[in-house]
């Protein structure tokens, strides 16, 4: 009898933020990312140095000395390629020690897009360069091979679940949603619709977004959340069945979390109670796939994410904005690969970092309800602003430089 | 509820947002129950108005014909020789015939409150206060501060306004940059004002209003060329930031040539403005319609793509909702009160002009942009209402009279 485990995932990322690039810097100032303002909220090494502070480096800590107190405590991670070039220049200590986490052999990468993109709805050639980028990246870094794929903001459909198969990963993550599974639990393994090889791992997102959006939220009727009353949940929602997927951002524990929410003593405490019985561990998501057959097939023929009530990608590709922005930045693949300019290459595809569509999500904006708009800046409508101005300085550069392409989109 | 309203402008008789104001609110205020008497310092035909009397406390036809608005404060002291004015050759001296004819106005009467308007009111209502031992409820649209562009102003308004906000029983502010302006330079205590947003009235505008592309011909010629049109439609002065508006449109215009500026008003700026656009070489990208009413006046936001507000110090600002109705991008400086109950606008420090000029070849080059900018806030503007403003203001004389009532039943 296997035992039953929480497979505990955590996506780390930051992006680099656009910052306020005006019309007249296009065509002059190629600089779209380092904001000479350091009080300013694009400035992405601030933002970087901040959430180190708040959150990269005690929770490393903290997982490290989980590692080293529990010998079935483990953890996957996802990092982003942006995120671990910002380490390297601004925190070589915070990726120090993820290296660290990653050589006691029980933390799992996890392989995605290098620039966390969502390259895989509009070109699979650029798609297929990412994911390689971070294959790559993460080999350099922590010289170990990714074996199961997560696709930006969990972002799944059958045909990313036939690409990952037919690619050689052995699983891939996504949303445990309701609608698609009907009667069945998110707390089995399952295959893919469609494919030969590979197993899905589905959130469970009520256990999952208990910590990373319900915790320290003082309306919710079960605030405050003890480790008693999560461990209960725990059980009831494990009973008969082998595991809990645990899958939420790393900056839960934090940036999103504050420290003074309580948010690392109760993770420690509930780690430590949770594996305080016999019958209960801890799996990597390669583990939890090798240990648990399938319990059957999943079809999700629509994309469906891990955001919002909608989990869908509307606050990705919802407006007009949203649209153009994508249209005209995956329009310059060609160009753009064609001039071998390292460095304009790599503007591209930070450029292509999901979080600049996500800041001109106007869905919750024009509702007041700017509480649910994570956002550096002012309006959806200034995010969308400075992001086409370096749009078209990246055409300018292929113009100008490199003879190619034209300047109207 | 009884009020006394103390008031220096109505529709059609106004030259500026303050009797726009005074008229939806009163109407609304009516509508939930107030029995108002609406003091005027002219007479003149109100053939809009049937839910509340109207008096007139002078002869005298309306009063911005003479330069004595409600924004002339700088003509204070100016001698108007007209025939029509007789003695009343200043706006002191009309003020002084107001009290007068309120003083009368009260005897023997009472009133639950008196709802004064800015300072062109402010002594009358001090005076219909002690007369009646009503509370004195004094609405602020707009200070001398505002007026005087950030600069001191006239001495002897700032002291009117002063003792009158020192009197008041309770402060309604039209934004919380008035509050603000209200409490520091002032001195008044925060927890005597309440941030009283204006509203918009939708159904106001839809009197079967028919967009009229002939009345700005030109300029629609140039939108067929791709053009698009900015505009700004107030008072030229000082204290709405004009000319960083047109310098922004001569730097936005080093980046696309197809910009046109129409600037609706007119004001002691005009020919300043007229100058700038020559220096900076953009003169025949702007258009000077001077002062527009009626059909000329809508179809002005009509014909316009992106509507500037681009005060320097403006307490609410109500042409910006206008233009949301008549379906403009809206770009408004943050120091403009309407930008508080706003969200999807672009907005800008009146001083960058940089910025404004980013901003205006953003919308001008993305359709995208320019859409959602356009779309989004016709959806939202719509949700201020008059009702709510009245609702408030009912609380506040509510409020105001309830400790005096407490004195009362103690002595």
């Amino acid at each position: 009898m296997n035992k039953r485990g929480i497979t505990l995932y955590l996506h780390v990322h930051q992006p680099y933020r656009v910052r306020d690039y005006s019309v007249f810097d296009t065509s002059e100032n190629h600089n779209y990312f380092v904001d000479p303002d350091p009080q300013s909220n694009r400035n992405n090494e601030k933002i970087f140095n901040k959430v180190a502070n708040k959150s990269y480096r005690p929770m490393n800590a903290l997982l490290e000395k989980l590692l080293n107190t529990h010998p079935e405590f483990k953890v996957s991670l996802s990092i982003t390629g942006t995120f671990m070039e910002q380490a390297e220049q601004w925190a070589p200590d915070v990726l120090e020690s993820f290296k660290r986490l990653v050589a006691t052999g029980r933390v799992e990468i996890v392989a995605e897009t290098y620039y966390h993109s969502l390259a895989f709805f509009y070109s699979r050639t650029e798609f297929e360069r990412q994911v390689e980028a971070h294959k790559a990246k993460i080999r350099e870094l922590f010289g170990v091979e990714t074996n199961v794929f997560r696709n930006t903001e969990l972002a799944y459909n059958d045909d990313l679940a036939k690409w990952a198969d037919g690619y050689g990963f052995k699983g891939i993550l996504a949303e445990g949603w309701d609608p698609i599974l009907d009667w069945r639990s998110p707390n089995f393994v399952y295959k893919p619709e469609g494919t030969e090889n590979i197993a899905l791992l589905l959130k469970n997102y009520r256990l999952s977004d208990d910590l990373a959006f319900r915790f320290s939220n003082r309306e919710w009727q079960e605030w405050p959340l003890t480790v008693d009353k999560y461990t209960q949940w725990m059980e009831s929602s494990i009973q008969d069945q082998p595991l809990v997927n645990l899958f939420m951002d790393y900056e839960t524990f934090g940036e999103h979390q504050w420290e003074d929410t309580g948010i690392f003593t109760f993770f420690e405490d509930f780690v430590g109670r949770w594996l305080e019985d016999e019958n209960n561990t801890f799996y990597t998501t390669s583990e939890a796939i090798a240990t648990n057959e399938p319990a059957g097939v999943i079809s999700m023929p629509e994309t469906v994410t891990w955001a919002d009530a909608e989990r869908d990608l509307t606050a990705w590709v919802g407006n007009s904005m949203q649209h153009e922005a994508m249209k005209h930045i995956y329009s310059l693949e060609d160009d753009v690969m064609r001039t071998n300019d390292n460095e304009l290459i790599a503007d591209w595809r930070k450029l292509q970092t999901s979080d600049h569509a996500y800041y001109m999500c106007t869905k919750w904006f024009t509702d007041g309800d700017v509480h649910a708009y994570f956002s550096p800046y002012d309006s959806p409508y200034d995010a969308f602003l400075y992001y086409i101005n370096a749009v078209r300085d990246v055409r300018w550069r292929l113009h100008e430089t490199h003879r190619t392409g034209g300047l109207s989109g | 509820m009884k009020i006394l309203m103390l008031g220096w402008e109505l529709p059609p008789h106004n030259s500026g947002g303050l009797g726009v104001a005074c008229y939806y609110l009163s109407k609304a205020l009516a509508r939930n129950g107030a029995d108002i008497d609406f003091v005027v310092p002219y007479e003149a035909k109100h053939d809009n108005v049937d839910f509340m009397k109207i008096h007139s406390a002078t002869k005298l036809s309306p009063l911005h014909k003479f330069g004595m608005g409600a924004y002339d404060s700088n003509f204070l002291l100016k001698e108007t020789k007209q025939d029509e004015l007789g003695e009343l050759t200043t706006i002191r001296d009309v003020q002084k015939r107001y009290v007068d004819f309120v003083e009368q106005l009260v005897e023997g009467k009472s009133f639950d409150a008196i709802h004064a308007h800015d300072w062109l009111t402010m002594e009358a209502g001090m005076l219909a206060k002690q007369l009646t031992n009503a509370p004195l409820i004094v609405h602020v649209h707009a200070t001398e501060f505002d007026r005087a562009g950030g600069n001191q102003g006239n001495p002897i308004v700032h002291e009117i306004e002063y003792q009158g906000l020192i009197m008041a029983d309770r402060i309604l502010a039209v934004s919380a940059i008035t509050k603000d302006i209200i409490v520091k330079k002032y001195g008044i205590p925060a927890d005597k004002i309440e941030v009283v947003h204006n509203a918009i009235d939708p159904d106001g505008l839809n009197d079967g209003y028919e967009y009229d592309n002939r009345t700005y011909r030109y300029l629609e010629g140039l939108k067929d060329e791709g053009y698009t049109i900015i505009s700004a439609i107030t008072r030229f002065t000082i204290q709405k930031g004009l000319a960083n508006l047109v310098r922004a449109v001569a730097r936005a215009s080093e980046k696309y040539d197809r910009f046109a500026l129409l600037l609706a008003g007119d004001g002691e700026q005009r020919d300043e403005l007229i100058r700038l656009a020559a220096d900076l070489g953009i003169a025949d990208k702007i258009f000077f319609t001077g002062f527009v009413r009626g059909k000329q006046w809508r179809d002005a936001y009509s014909v316009s793509d992106v509507f500037v507000l681009s005060s320097i110090s403006e307490p609410f600002g109500l042409t910006a909702l206008e233009a949301a109705h008549h379906d403009n991008a809206l770009i408004v400086t943050n120091q403009s009160g309407v930008g508080e109950v706003l969200q999807s606008i672009f907005r800008y420090d009146f001083w960058d002009v940089e910025r404004l000029a980013d901003q205006l070849v953003g919308i001008a080059t993305s359709p995208a942009l320019k859409d959602s900018l356009r779309t989004n806030i016709l959806n939202e503007y719509a949700r201020l209402s008059w009702h709510d403003v009245a609702k408030k203001c009912m609380s506040q004389y509510t409020k105001a009279t309830s400790p005096s009532v407490l004195v009362g039943a103690f002595s």
